[in-house]
């Protein structure tokens, strides 16, 4: 199955991805050909089967709710791209102008 | 005597019989990896001499102290740049994580620090463990130790490498779809993927966490054995972590399995398998009936359509954990002041590269609106199929067999513009991963071009100790194991 230029885009869009315009052309015909591919699965009749989406059959595991200490801030803001005092700093989420980061 | 040539338990041996210090073993390995790593280009973060020394030098003091010490005492263990080390950068050799420190560490680091193993640098690896020949690292290229030309496989090529080109004696890697068997393969060395929840994966940045496991590699069935002795086990960080008593490995090596059965699956010697390589597998399983072992023919009828399931589901994951890189608590954010969303979009197609890219896209394809039944629950599906066909075959033999890799060694270069011809190198090991199956490859020869060839050994749920036990009585039978490359 091939995919439109645009459905590349689409999916690039969905996936937060800034793709130039020469990266999507060779990523339409690239996933074209794994598309291809991946289709030989409709050779197998899978009426009735059960997905599978993990090899064991975990449930939920629980434990106790004992409080332990989390991670400090200084550590957990340590590979912060950019930071105010103990905060992340990030781009305003409710605004279209640019901000400082 | 080449501290460099010895396996772990023989430098372990040395240093109780008080020939060797850990010291002088953690020099001769400093010295090597230094030395070849211009060929070789194993590591991300080369070994850091003084921290290693250092740690040398404590678990000599241990031991002149008369303290207990660990099963791996003194002996480096490079660990792929996968895994977190705390205060130590793990970059997933990728441009996002470049500049990543952890501040923790990996559950299998930490138990191999338990067993007083030094840390002995962070390899190199395909991008976020994706790919087969370790091209896919945005900071270098590993080479094969066999053939300095040629790729060591991936995505724990650097991990691999470094333990063929005897840089370091043993090494972690984790195994999404083959990443620790093909490399292990391709590099004549004992590599193993866990069964699904032996190893935490706590402190493994994800790639699909339904498929990765952390194991080792090994110049032989003895190091890969005391290795999983040292990371198995409970962890209750991982949720996925099984709570099951962890088998001595190391304890019945040498005792051959009596009347062995191997299934060999005709699916595994069909179309585009290399007819060097399938000489030599069938050789290796000719020795096996030499020891008594029966060759049982099985079938795994849906083992030709695992790849294509692997290439939904590792994707599909891949695309959900990866979604995490944004820019925002770490990794890359792109210099260029514009909004949140473009934030994210830019920060993440600066960070990730090309492969990477391709396999969040098509994971975000195959889960989106309209396509996620005809995609992936059509994959878990045929995941569910994969898995039975295993579980039939074991009711008829202990263990199965086949190549590890349809070829040797591929040069560099070959392959890395044609995906799809990437992927294939996976053929045999990815459906070990969807089965959540135990693996398991060592070498079994080499071409008439000097290039080491990989037997692949699968067990049931847990049955490590049935594949380590199995590949033994190959490798007491023959001395594949004890060649070193010339680097």
């Amino acid at each position: 199955m091939s995919l439109s230029l645009d459905q590349v885009r689409k999916v690039a869009r969905l996936a937060r991805l800034e793709l130039a315009e020469p990266d999507l052309v060779r990523m339409q015909s690239q996933l074209s050909a794994i598309l291809d591919y991946i289709d030989q699965l409709n050779e197998l009749d899978t009426e009735g089967v059960e997905p599978l989406a993990h090899p064991l059959p975990v449930q939920n595991v629980f434990r106790a709710d004992e409080p332990v200490p989390s991670l400090p801030p200084a550590e957990a803001l340590q590979n912060a791209p950019a930071k105010l005092g103990d905060y992340f700093a990030v781009p305003a989420v409710f605004s279209d102008e640019p901000v400082s980061h | 005597m080449n501290l460099i040539e010895l396996t772990a338990g023989e430098l372990v041996a040395l240093q109780e019989q008080k020939k060797a210090s850990a010291l002088e073993i953690a020099d001769a390995f400093i010295a090597a990896s230094a030395a070849r790593e211009p060929k070789l280009r194993s590591f991300t973060l080369p070994p850091d001499a003084d921290a290693v020394r250092a740690a040398a030098r404590a678990v000599d003091a241990k031991r002149a102290k008369g303290e207990a010490l660990g099963k791996l005492a003194g002996v480096p263990v490079a660990i792929k740049d996968v895994l977190c080390t705390k205060g130590v950068r793990t970059t997933c050799s990728s441009k996002m994580l470049a500049n990543f420190v952890p501040p923790y560490s990996a559950h299998a680091v930490e138990r191999l620090i338990a067993q007083d193993a030094i840390p002995f640098g962070k390899t190199n690896m395909d991008e976020f463990a994706m790919g087969s020949s370790t091209e896919n690292s945005a900071f270098q290229q590993t080479r094969n130790p066999w053939d300095v030309t040629r790729i060591p496989g991936g995505s724990s090529g650097g991990s691999a490498a470094c333990v063929a080109g005897c840089q370091a004696p043993v090494s972690l890697g984790t195994d999404t779809g083959g990443s620790i068997r093909q490399p292990a393969a391709l590099c004549g060395l004992v590599g193993l993927k866990p069964t699904y929840g032996r190893v935490s994966r706590y402190g493994l940045i994800a790639f699909a966490s339904s498929l990765d496991q952390i194991g080792p590699f090994a110049h032989d069935v003895r190091d890969s054995a005391l290795g999983m002795v040292s990371i198995a086990g409970h962890d209750g960080r991982d949720s996925t972590s099984v709570n099951e008593p962890v088998p001595a490995y190391t304890k019945a090596l040498d005792t051959p399995i009596a009347g062995l059965r191997i299934g060999v699956p005709k699916e595994f010697f069909g179309q585009g398998l290399d007819p060097e390589v399938e000489a030599t597998v069938r050789a290796a399983l000719k020795e096996y009936e030499k020891q008594g072992a029966k060759l049982v023919d099985v079938s795994l009828p849906h083992s030709p359509y695992a790849l294509a399931a692997y290439y939904i589901v590792a994707p599909a994951e891949a695309s959900s954990n990866l979604a995490r890189f944004d820019g925002m608590h770490y990794g890359h954010r792109t210099a260029e002041k514009t909004d949140l969303i473009a934030t994210y979009a830019k920060s993440r197609a600066e960070g990730f590269g090309k492969e990477v890219q391709r396999r969040i896209i098509i994971g975000t394809y195959v889960l989106s609106s309209g396509y996620k039944d005809a995609y992936y629950v059509k994959a878990l599906k045929v995941r569910r199929l994969v898995k039975k066909d295993f579980d039939d075959a074991f009711t008829k033999c202990d263990v199965v067999m086949g190549p590890t890799t349809p070829t040797a060694a591929f040069k560099a270069g070959e392959k890395s513009d044609d995906p799809l011809a990437m992927y294939l190198s996976d053929v045999y090991t990815v459906s070990c991963n969807l089965a959540g199956i135990p693996g398991l490859s060592i070498n079994c020869g080499f071409t008439k071009t000097g290039l080491p060839i990989g037997l692949q050994l699968l067990g049931a749920p847990f049955a490590e100790e049935t594949l380590f036990r199995a590949a033994r009585m190959y490798e007491r039978a023959t001395d594949w194991h004890t060649k070193r490359p010339a680097v």
